[in-house]
């Protein structure tokens, strides 16, 4: 140490002694928890799920068992999963006509949501102008809008699509203008003291801050327009496709009740195969980003 | 009355604006007569109150003050963040400025961090991947290039945005009490990356701390500011050789007389 006074700054020296000293604060720093192994982690968040599914399927037997409505009202697990099987291919082509819509309808919300929402977030004028108006729309039940749809598009995609849109894009909006205007002020502060303006800030600096808290408003963009969707499939029955929402309704009209609980299986298992897709992308967001303490992840 | 000469803090050359030329004509930093208000009349806070103040190039200054002595104001006047209300600020060449925080973007590697600051000034694809590794080996985090910020210690967060910053090529270094959240140890290491990196790298650096051992451990000269107004209330040379260390007897006195002289400043805010 005593040497370290003879030693100019900046010379070979002094920067070898800071080196030393530095990559021992380091080393001592950077002692991370060990993450548990894959396996591991897919039981641990899998259990609990299968748990809870046969729960709710001993419920439902217990309550087909009670003879509180007859067989072919409401049947029992075995005979749903059974039509199931027997009507995969049916249900299989509702559902490939069903998703399409359902991706193609988001992904147009998206542009639309994503626009309005960027454009608001960069613009005082129409924050004031528009910003309640988003919220307003996002809380109006998508159901509201069919009946213009309708005369708009008669029973035609166009009117699903139409409705899907409006139902999803203001929550993505909204999810945007709130995610932007959460970004910590600091990060601004030093994208604009490295040079970052108009487009390359937006680019490089405001929609990277934004996205872990963009996520959410994407997410319940997606639960908006699911539900706006298979309520478009149920009203708008005339484009001759078959859609899950259309085989709802059809085998409530041949009483076919086995059926319709089949593709309400179909239905949620959809759902929960999508929530837990933005599950994961959130969770590796935040964790990319260190919002996700070490010790409880 | 009032003109302004504030440099970019991008790279482009300081504004068409020749600077104001008043006292020593060499000067980086050169604030004449410089105040900055606040509000308007009833409510008008007086941040700063006709400052004057020049730094040399390559000079260490250190701005030491209480809370409320418009400490950031200035520094933001420097970086052309904010305009003054009157009075000239003059800055020779370009400047980046270094916060507490070290604001650092979560989502973005230690090399992704200096890389993108690099992206930012158009420096091209080909030379940025050198340019990166130089930064990370000044400031001794090159093996730690695929770590992102919320892995690392606030020190070493300090160290990247040091790197960062000097990726900017400015020539004048501007620091918001960048050590202020260190533990003390990590901060005594620091400050000596520090002067070796200002040793080697020969940039005006202007250092805001409320710590008058970080002043006088740092500092070619400390400059004690009033509070509320902010106006200079003493400067302080610092003769004591270099490298210097934070716990010398020699830097203990000096700090001993500024800080004397700091809490007259502080107890006459007591008496109003």
């Amino acid at each position: 140490m005593a040497i370290r006074d003879h030693v100019a700054p900046g010379s070979a020296e002094s920067g070898a002694e800071i080196n030393a000293e530095l990559s021992g604060l380091d080393a001592l720093e950077m002692v991370l928890p060990p993450r548990p192994s894959p396996w591991a982690r897919i039981w641990w968040s899998l259990w609990p799920k299968l748990m809870a599914v046969a729960i709710a399927l001993g419920l439902w037997q217990i309550v087909v068992w009670s003879g509180w409505k007859p067989d072919y009202v409401l049947p029992g697990p075995g005979p749903v999963f059974r039509s199931l099987f027997d009507n995969f291919d049916q249900i299989l082509q509702g559902l490939q006509t069903t998703m399409q819509r359902a991706l193609i309808g988001y992904a147009l919300a998206l542009v639309f949501g994503g626009f309005v929402g960027v454009a608001v977030s960069q613009s005082r004028v129409l924050r004031a102008g528009v910003g309640s108006m988003i919220t307003g729309l996002q809380t109006m039940p998508s159901i509201v809008w069919f009946p213009l749809a309708i005369v708009l598009f008669q029973l035609s995609d166009g009117a699903i699509y139409f409705v899907v849109v409006l139902g999803a894009a203001p929550s993505i909006a909204n999810g945007i203008i709130g995610g932007i205007d959460h970004i910590q002020p600091v990060l601004l502060r030093a994208g604009r003291v490295l040079g970052a303006r108009g487009f390359a800030n937006l680019r490089y600096v405001v929609f990277p801050a934004a996205l872990p808290s963009v996520v959410g408003g994407l997410k319940q963009g997606w639960s908006f327009a699911w539900r706006s969707l298979l309520a478009g499939e149920l009203l708008v029955l005339a484009s001759g496709k078959r859609t899950l929402g259309g085989l709802l309704e059809f085998n409530r009209q041949f009483s076919d009740y086995a059926g319709l609980m089949a593709v309400m299986i179909v239905i949620l298992v959809i759902g929960i195969i999508i929530d837990s897709i933005f599950g994961a992308f959130d969770k590796a967001i935040r964790r990319r980003y260190g919002l996700i303490d070490a010790a409880t992840q | 009355m009032t003109s302004h000469t504030v440099s970019p803090v991008s790279e482009e050359p300081v504004s068409s604006v020749p600077p104001i030329e008043t006292g020593s004509a060499a000067s980086a930093i050169a604030f004449d007569d410089v105040s900055k208000v606040y509000g308007h009349a009833g409510n008008a806070v007086h941040a700063l109150d006709r400052i004057t103040l020049h730094v040399q190039p390559g000079e260490f200054v250190c701005l030491l003050g209480a809370s409320g002595c418009g400490k950031s104001t200035l520094l933001n006047l420097v970086a052309g963040l904010d305009r003054a209300t009157t009075g000239t600020v003059a800055v020779e060449g370009t400047t980046t400025l270094m916060f507490q925080e070290s604001a650092l973007f979560p989502w973005l590697t230690v090399r992704g961090n200096v890389d993108l600051a690099l992206k930012l000034r158009k420096v091209p694809k080909s030379e940025r991947r050198g340019r990166v590794d130089e930064l990370l080996d000044l400031v001794h985090l090159r093996e730690f290039d695929t770590k992102r910020p919320h892995e690392l210690s606030g020190g070493m967060r300090q160290r990247v945005a040091l790197a960062r910053a000097l990726s900017q090529d400015s020539d004048v270094l501007l620091m918001d009490e960048p050590f202020g959240a260190l533990d003390a140890m990590t901060r005594d290491i620091l400050h000596d990356e520090l002067e070796d990196l200002w040793a080697r790298t020969e940039k005006t650096v202007l250092f805001v701390t409320h710590n008058v051992r970080e002043a006088v451990r740092l500092g070619d000269r400390v400059v004690l500011l009033t509070s509320r107004p902010g106006r200079v209330a003493e400067e302080f040379p610092i003769a004591i050789p270099r490298p210097r260390r934070i716990d010398s007897p020699e830097v203990a006195n000096q700090a001993a007389a500024i800080t004397t002289r700091l809490r007259e400043e502080v107890r006459r805010h007591g008496d109003s």
